[in-house]
């Protein structure tokens, strides 16, 4: 298997590749995804190589984009559609609450939605309102949805085409502020990373840290700062559902915990996250678990955004405060 | 019979000032000199405005940027047919307007400098520029239909793209405004493309305007490019909406000569031959010519014009750089009443800062 250097939209434009090649049934379709192949360049290539019938340039509407994908994928295809921005998937909350996600339950399985939504995510890039924001909360939330955040482009390759070879509805955010971050070697052709597990990015005894996305990769920084404390950070990579069992027993072997995410504090990951510490590891805690994040407010546009996103010394001083509790 | 046509609709065309300056006699609008030399003004300094501004993008010293290139006669036309007291409600492409309407350019520059700040004493009733494609449509309508309940003479004025009448928010805040005939003027910049999706693409209509007559009332298409035009269309429909005639589709016919915003490279999705002839057909230039042959415009005219204004941009642009938003603007304004929550987390910030900048 050939081994090459990619960056993150490398990544992703190589699983869109290889997984349209595979499999005829799988389009693609959203907003200057064709000509233009995208606004980030990360579906370029595709409608030369694939045609206007399964690589789409859709008119200049969200709620019609994943809502006809639900049609699409209700009838055997696997649409896999761009939304631009994140900021812009809120008029998709009513198809993939309502719809998308609930089918099968509806249908008591007569029906699924094998559908991905794409959507590059989060802040650090110096952009517009709505452009740097972290939103999945909104779909971890909806029973039936499954999403999945990578931190890097080895990741990114093998969760998407776990994605698209899902059988439920799928969304797959992209941490835009590492869509050229820096490039690891990705293999060409075929191999998955599981939905539903994370990974160790590190192993540690001291403290557990919980993250995914471009937070991960700020976790990582972090650990620079504190090299007497023995850290294992944890690539959620999923965040539903939620693998329950590599934070358990790192919890159950550290006692304490650190969770970072760029989302609003309140109601984001990091509170079920503590719920299930509390639920299945609570009498191995030695500090209380702690959260770094966003806070409660709208993200500040580029001269003040610095301050809403948690930095690596941020998650330092936490890491800390909870190994000397 | 069985069969017979029931209905039969129309659009208009509307053209005032070809591209060489030549006025229609019988449609020129009655602007005094004084008006005409404003709107002129305006343009050009929306022009200068966005020149800079895609320079100080490429400097760094500026974030993404729209620029308004070639759509000038669209947004200052039809901004100078409102009265002080109507409300107006942007995309993001209308600094034409807004600075018609009196906004103060340093706090357009504040804005796309990265701080919402701008907006700490912004004239009224020129509402927040609305990023997400077409949502705003739907509070012009609001706006429009709370005027009419509260029996005031007052319209509202909405701006969107051709990109925008693809998407619920459009047809539900036209259906609204049939449905209550409420006084909103919906103001279509048809620039020819949303990013990289050209205008045939986006819909199969012929013509964006004749979308008013399946919602039940009147869509007029302009040449957009011709400020006497947009005006006159504008003036019109703001009349008839303050008399209670209801909403009116403008859907002025234009085109954008740069890119969709600084990210954007618009060589991917269209050919230079196609933007040279746009050019021809530059809605500042033909306005220069037709105050030229009124005696207005000349050379001295011009370079005195521009000098005044670039030193006004050069003015504007140093203030607005010097302008230091306060960390506790994060927190200050997301509710009435700071809930304790935010506090916890403002000071938690605060205290962090202090320790960093200690250290």
């Amino acid at each position: 298997m050939r081994v090459a250097k990619l960056n993150m939209v490398q990544a992703i434009n190589l699983a869109l590749h290889e997984e349209m090649e595979r499999d005829p049934d799988v389009i693609v379709m959203g907003e200057d995804v064709g000509v233009d192949g995208g606004v980030f360049r990360v579906t370029e290539g595709l409608l030369n190589k694939f045609g206007s019938e399964r690589v789409i340039d859709t008119p200049l509407a969200e709620s019609g984009i994943v809502g006809t994908a639900i049609g699409m994928a209700v009838y055997g295809l696997k649409p896999v559609a761009e939304i631009q921005f994140e900021g812009f998937s809120y008029m998709t909350i009513d198809q993939l609450a309502a719809h998308a996600s609930r089918i099968r339950n509806r249908s008591r399985g007569t029906y699924h939605c094998p559908m991905v939504i794409r959507s590059p995510y989060g802040g650090g890039v110096r952009a517009l309102e709505h452009h740097s924001e972290a939103v999945a909360t909104f779909y971890i939330h909806i029973p039936g949805m499954k999403v999945v955040i990578p931190s890097s482009p080895y990741d990114a390759k093998g969760l998407l085409i776990s994605a698209i070879r899902d059988p439920d509805p799928v969304f797959f955010f992209e941490p835009k502020r590492l869509y050229r971050a820096f490039r690891e070697e990705v293999p060409e052709g075929e191999y998955t990373v599981p939905l539903g597990e994370g990974k160790k990015l590190t192993e540690g005894d001291d403290v557990t840290l919980i993250s995914w996305g471009a937070m991960a990769r700020v976790c990582l920084e972090a650990l620079k700062l504190v090299k007497d404390v023995s850290v294992e950070l944890i690539d959620l990579c999923t965040l539903s559902p939620l693998d329950d069992k590599i934070i358990t027993e790192s919890v159950r072997k550290t006692g304490r915990a650190v969770i970072v995410h760029e989302e609003p504090r309140t109601l984001g990951l990091g509170a079920e996250i503590i719920a299930r510490i509390n639920e299945k590891a609570f009498l191995y805690l030695e500090a209380p678990v702690k959260r770094v994040t966003g806070y409660d407010v709208p993200v500040p546009l580029p001269k003040l955004e610095d301050y809403y996103l948690p930095d690596a010394e941020r998650v330092a001083d936490a890491i800390k405060e909870v190994a000397t509790f | 019979m069985p069969r017979k046509k029931i209905l039969e609709l129309s659009v208009d065309w509307l053209s005032i000032l070809d591209p060489e300056g030549n006025v229609d006699e019988s449609l020129e609008p009655d602007l005094d000199k004084g008006t005409l030399e404003k709107i002129y003004r305006t343009m050009v300094l929306t022009r200068l405005f966005d020149d800079k501004a895609l320079k100080l993008q490429r400097q760094g010293r500026m974030y993404t940027f729209g620029a308004s290139l070639g759509q000038e006669a669209t947004t200052v036309g039809s901004a100078f047919a409102l009265n002080p007291d109507d409300w107006f409600f942007p995309a993001f492409r209308e600094q034409g307007a807004q600075i018609a309407r009196g906004i103060p350019i340093k706090l357009l520059y504040i804005y796309w400098m990265g701080s919402e700040d701008a907006y700490i004493g912004m004239p009224l009733r020129n509402f927040t520029i609305a990023i997400p494609v077409s949502t705003q449509i739907l509070h012009a309508v609001g706006a429009a239909w709370a005027a009419k309940i509260k029996k005031e003479k007052i319209a509202s004025i909405v701006y969107f793209g051709d990109g925008a009448t693809s998407e619920g928010d459009f047809h539900e805040g036209m259906n609204f405004a049939g449905v209550f005939k409420t006084p909103t003027v919906f103001i279509c910049q048809n620039n020819q493309y949303a990013i990289s999706l050209p205008r045939e693409r986006q819909t199969a209509s012929k013509t964006l305007a004749q979308k008013a007559l399946a919602y039940g009332f009147e869509g007029i298409q302009v040449d957009g490019n011709d400020a006497l035009a947009v005006y006159s269309a504008t003036k019109a429909a703001l009349e008839k909406a303050r008399s209670g005639g209801g909403p009116t589709l403008i859907e002025c016919f234009t085109y954008r000569l740069g890119a969709h915003t600084t990210s954007d490279d618009p060589t991917k999705y269209r050919q230079m031959v196609e933007v040279e002839e746009w050019k021809k057909k530059d809605p500042i230039k033909r306005f220069q010519l037709y105050l030229a042959k009124k005696g207005i415009w000349s050379q001295d005219y011009e370079d005195k014009l521009i000098k005044e204004l670039t030193a006004e941009i050069e003015k504007a642009v140093e203030e607005a750089e010097a302008y230091k938003p306060g960390v506790e603007n994060i927190f200050k304004y997301v509710y009435a009443e700071m809930p304790s929550n935010l506090k916890e987390q403002m000071d938690e910030l605060l205290a962090y800062i202090s320790k960093k900048t200690e250290g």
